[in-house]
């Protein structure tokens, strides 16, 4: 795939304020390849190229780079990548079933789209919420306490276009080149909504009110 | 009853506004800055070193100490760097800190390069959680908005920026000179040390890297006084930290609670183990922590008593696992994981995570040789001491500990030709059906 001359103009002076945020260039070359993977869904030779001229590195330099790290992608993933935890917790609790059945019902491997582009699978390691295990992400939002039915019905959703909610994050779930482009530095606006904190975010704190253990309870912080 | 939960960073979480500046300074928010602007940076280090504060995550080096290190008067600038690599197995605190009070983080980096002389900070984030990202840019704007970052904060004419910089998925970008390479643009592979950061970090120039805990909690340690928090805890492990509860517990979850609680206490507040099942194996501190037993609940959760045990404190992250689940295929998984998150850098680590996998997952499967035993502690043995940076000193973790603790079990799949345990029996869907 190419990168149009429209969008090497677009994401220019994008690029340059990536590039401006740090003392040495170098340090953009992490955003700027979720910035390229923003526009075509993958890291293409193209912007392996576009990310090298810029910050006057050869492409084998950049190469190296993208090879390292697991969320670049050289290859076209869905609109909505799947990761199933499969680390040993999330594994044990389930992750491991909840993989195996979603790879067989969408009927792809790893990393490879349905034949609509919708959705792709694969493992993920740790990603910490390990106390909402099994756990599974799409475009890095939480899927929490996952099952092989309620996974199944996650990506069945995706696929029809139902409005699919993650567990904790934003409400409305970004497409994978928005999600990489939140990643390159330029949020949305969802920000401020969305449910962060589950049963066991506040699993403690609501013994510890029960308890009449809270700082405000105790007159101030600190006080044992 | 005694008092044994102390939330002090998860005391908010369950307002609907917490993770806006507005929602935290209504919680008591951004009063330890003007307390900090108003001492000496050095004055502020000595706070620190006061109170005691050891690293969050995971090594528990003495903070204070670390920011002394760093060089005065040397010309050069100075950067803190907040790791946020949070990827340890098992480690699932600093999100929800980030999620629901990211602006605690952000007066900690304020008062931290206060005292250190830095004028530019960054916020190593794992890429993998989005909202997390939203809500860390989200608070610097905020933040900046409200003159807390930029030039002159709040007129004591110190000026500070903050960079939040996404990772693209590497659990070894967590180590620190691993997260300097990266955060520079490079493939995150650990540095030879020394030089330590503290001397040349980022860019060569003198760098603390702490923990997002650490830097939470130093807001608390500005407003209450380093004897408040040194009365937490036990006597070399001061102050109260969140122990993440996850796996076959009745109410998994964020406890806030003193170095020094014991599992015994965490897990009655916690409802148990999984109704009608008895715990089997845990990790203190995540996946690179040796396994402790039935017989360490009474261990207290502190550097000093954990590490006689056997084990490390390592990020509180304590995994539990009821009878129902295979020790082996823990460990099998838990090695697959190192394997896939070596860095490649140095043969030990490399090479050894790699056979350490054909082994046990000969095990697993039931055609491995008693002897295969003997050459996982061989080879755990080889890697340990011997691998460039401290995730391949790990490795042999839960590997040693579960041959220590169950090595009948090991035997048992030999004996019966597979893996005697029923994989469904341990999911949450089974407790679900139960």
């Amino acid at each position: 795939m190419a990168l149009s001359d429209e969008a090497r103009a677009r994401l220019g002076p994008q690029a340059a304020e990536i590039i401006g945020r740090y003392p040495k260039a170098r340090s953009a070359l992490l955003p700027l390849l979720h910035l390229v993977q923003s526009e075509e869904g993958y890291v293409s030779l193209d912007g392996i190229k576009f990310c090298a001229d810029l910050l006057g590195l050869t492409e084998a330099d950049v190469t190296g780079v993208v090879s390292f790290y697991t969320m670049y992608k050289r290859r076209p993933v869905g609109e909505y990548h799947v990761g199933v935890c499969t680390t040993a917790l999330c594994a044990v609790m389930g992750g491991d079933v909840i993989l195996a059945d979603l790879r067989e019902h969408l009927g792809v491997e790893v990393d490879e789209r349905t034949p609509d582009g919708k959705v792709s699978v694969e493992h993920v390691e740790c990603n910490a919420a390990c106390d909402y295990a099994p756990v599974m992400m799409v475009n890095w939002e939480f899927f929490d306490n996952m099952t092989p039915q309620s996974a199944r019905e996650v990506v069945d959703g995706l696929r029809a276009g139902a409005d699919v909610r993650p567990t904790r994050g934003a409400p409305r779930l970004c497409s994978w080149k928005q999600a990489s482009r939140i990643l390159a530095g330029f949020p949305d606006d969802q920000a401020a909504e969305g449910n962060t904190a589950g049963p066991p975010t506040l699993a403690g704190l609501r013994v510890a009110k029960e308890q009449g253990w809270t700082p405000d309870a105790n007159g101030s912080g600190g006080t044992q | 009853m005694t008092t044994i939960l102390t939330p002090e960073l998860s005391a908010h979480w369950d307002e609907p506004d917490c993770f806006t500046l507005a929602g935290y300074r209504r919680a008591g928010g951004y009063q330890a800055l003007p307390k900090a602007l108003a001492m000496s940076p050095d004055q502020v280090i000595q706070t620190l070193k006061d109170s005691a504060l050891r690293g969050r995550g995971g090594a528990g080096f003495p903070t204070g100490n670390k920011w002394a290190f760093i060089p005065q008067g040397d010309g050069k600038p100075h950067y803190l760097v907040v790791n946020a690599d949070e990827s340890e197995p098992g480690a699932c605190k600093d999100m929800p800190t980030m999620l629901n009070d990211p602006q605690v983080l952000i007066e900690g980096i304020v008062i931290t390069c206060y005292a250190i002389r830095a004028e530019l900070a960054f916020i190593y984030v794992r890429g993998e959680v989005l909202h997390v990202a939203r809500r860390l840019l989200l608070a610097v704007a905020e933040a900046r908005a409200a003159g807390l970052l930029g030039s002159n904060i709040l007129g004591s004419g110190f000026n500070l920026e903050v960079i939040v910089h996404s990772g693209a998925g590497a659990y070894i970008c967590g180590e620190e000179t691993a997260l300097l390479d990266s955060l520079e643009g490079f493939r995150g592979q650990p540095r030879l040390k020394p030089p330590f950061p503290a001397v040349a970090g980022l860019y060569a120039c003198p760098t603390v890297v702490n923990n997002v805990e650490t830097i939470a909690s130093v807001p608390y340690i500005l407003q209450h006084g380093a004897p408040d928090f040194a009365s937490f805890g036990t006597e070399r492990s001061k102050g109260f930290g969140l122990f993440s509860l996850s796996g076959h517990v009745t109410r998994p979850g964020q406890y806030e609670a003193p170095l020094g609680t014991t599992l015994r206490e965490l897990l009655d507040l916690a409802g148990g183990i999984r109704s009608g099942h008895r715990l089997k194996f845990w990790t203190p501190g995540g996946s690179s922590t040796p396994l402790f037993t039935e017989q360490h609940l009474d261990v207290p959760l502190d550097y000093e008593a954990v590490a006689a045990a056997g084990s490390m404190l390592g990020t509180r992250s304590v995994q539990l696992f009821d009878e129902t689940t295979c020790v082996v295929r823990v460990a099998l998984r838990w090695t697959q994981f190192y394997e896939h998150e070596s860095c490649g850098k140095c043969t030990p680590c490399r090479e050894g995570s790699y056979w350490l996998v054909q082994l046990l997952d000969q095990l697993e499967r039931g055609t491995g040789s008693e002897s295969d035993l003997d050459k996982l502690l061989d080879i755990c043995d080889n890697v340990t001491g011997r691998a460039f940076c401290p995730l391949g000193d790990t490795i042999q973790a839960s590997i040693t500990s579960s041959i220590q603790y169950f090595r009948d079990e090991y035997i048992e799949h030999l004996r019966y030709g597979g893996c005697p345990f029923d994989p469904a029996a341990s999911t949450l869907f089974a407790l679900e059906s139960a």
